[in-house]
């Protein structure tokens, strides 16, 4: 199964929207019908290619959205000064097609086999790789003990703020706000620091997983707290964006 | 310019290399320190596409793509491990 969502050439194809989700101002959810999509795995991610009338074309990664078995859907943040977002947050409607190839990546994934502790941390909209993640564990009656740690900047910007709020059952979401923090707010504030990784992570006596997801720096910070706090670089697994 | 990581060339790797290459295993010719090619850093637009070793910062490769044709310098790399043998 997961091996034939690997095989095979990758070729640009041509999907079409069926549905854009308003996730937070800034961040929407695009659906996608892939005719000849072969699977993905959970964690994985597309490019997406625009064309310009005058053939001038731009590619960008975006991430997975969905549990393998589920429809395609990226989830994309709209950067002001992008090339790229503007146009997939504000102009895409259902019914648009788009040129994407895909699946990649065989690192940055987890599948149930993989086991756990499954420590999840997030920086922004690196959540939806391991939101992902989440949904494919759900959906295969995992019990791999999970904590996700999704670092934003404030609550309005949390992405899936309703669906991460459901999980039960040993996945457990925290969040960390570091600009501003509602009244009454009860979760963390500031940013994902050695002292907040302490409390929240994994011991490293439980050979937990961790996968870290967001922009370069968050990233960096994280990764190297967690080796710190003494996971084993190999259990740290990483992937950075940045605004291109 | 912000450094990302493999995970961000896989398209590109599997476009010219016709596999996914993210989880292979590289190994530094300068300083003989091995990972993942997710895990190096990487300069998209270096023009081309520039990926240097983690510990050490050394280029492990070198893609340029101009007019359908890739030009791909895997010098600094002393192995590049698929784990699929042959």
């Amino acid at each position: 199964m997961a091996t034939a969502a690997v095989r095979g050439r990758l070729t640009w194809q041509t999907a079409t929207v069926t549905s854009v989700v308003t996730e937070t101002d800034a961040v929407r959810t695009i659906e996608l019908d892939v005719p000849d999509w072969p699977g993905h795995l959970a964690g994985q991610h597309l490019d997406v290619r625009l064309t310009a009338d005058d053939g001038y074309t731009a590619e960008r990664s975006y991430s997975i959205a969905t549990a393998p078995g589920e429809p395609v859907a990226i989830t994309v943040e709209r950067l002001d000064d992008g090339e790229v977002s503007p146009y997939l947050t504000e102009e895409l409607r259902a019914g648009d097609q788009l040129e994407l190839r895909g699946p990649i990546g065989r690192w940055f994934v987890w599948d149930t086999s993989d086991g756990g502790p499954l420590l999840l941390i997030a920086g922004g909209s690196g959540v939806v790789p391991l939101r992902a993640i989440l949904r494919h564990r759900q959906r295969t009656g995992s019990d791999v003990p999970t904590c996700l740690l999704y670092s934003s900047r404030t609550i309005a910007d949390v992405i899936y703020h309703s669906e991460l709020d459901m999980y039960r059952d040993g996945a457990e979401v925290s969040y960390t706000l570091t600009r501003s923090q509602p009244p009454g707010w009860t979760g963390y504030s500031g940013r994902v620091d050695a002292a907040l990784l302490a409390k929240i992570a994994w011991p490293a006596s439980q050979h937990p997983l961790a996968l870290v997801c967001g922009p370069t720096s968050f990233v960096e910070a994280v990764a190297g707290n967690l080796v710190a706090l003494g996971y084993p670089a190999g259990r740290v697994k990483t992937e950075r964006f940045g605004g291109t | 310019m912000v450094a990302l990581d493999g995970n961000s060339i896989g398209g590109l790797l599997f476009e010219v290399f016709g596999t996914d290459l993210t989880a292979a295993q590289t190994i530094c010719a300068t300083c003989g320190a091995a990972a993942p090619v997710a895990e190096t850093v990487v300069y998209l637009r270096a023009p081309g596409t520039v990926v240097r070793c983690r510990t050490c910062g050394s280029v492990l490769m070198v893609i340029a793509q101009i007019r359908g044709m890739s030009c791909v310098d895997l010098g600094g790399m002393a192995a590049l491990d698929t784990g699929q043998g042959g």
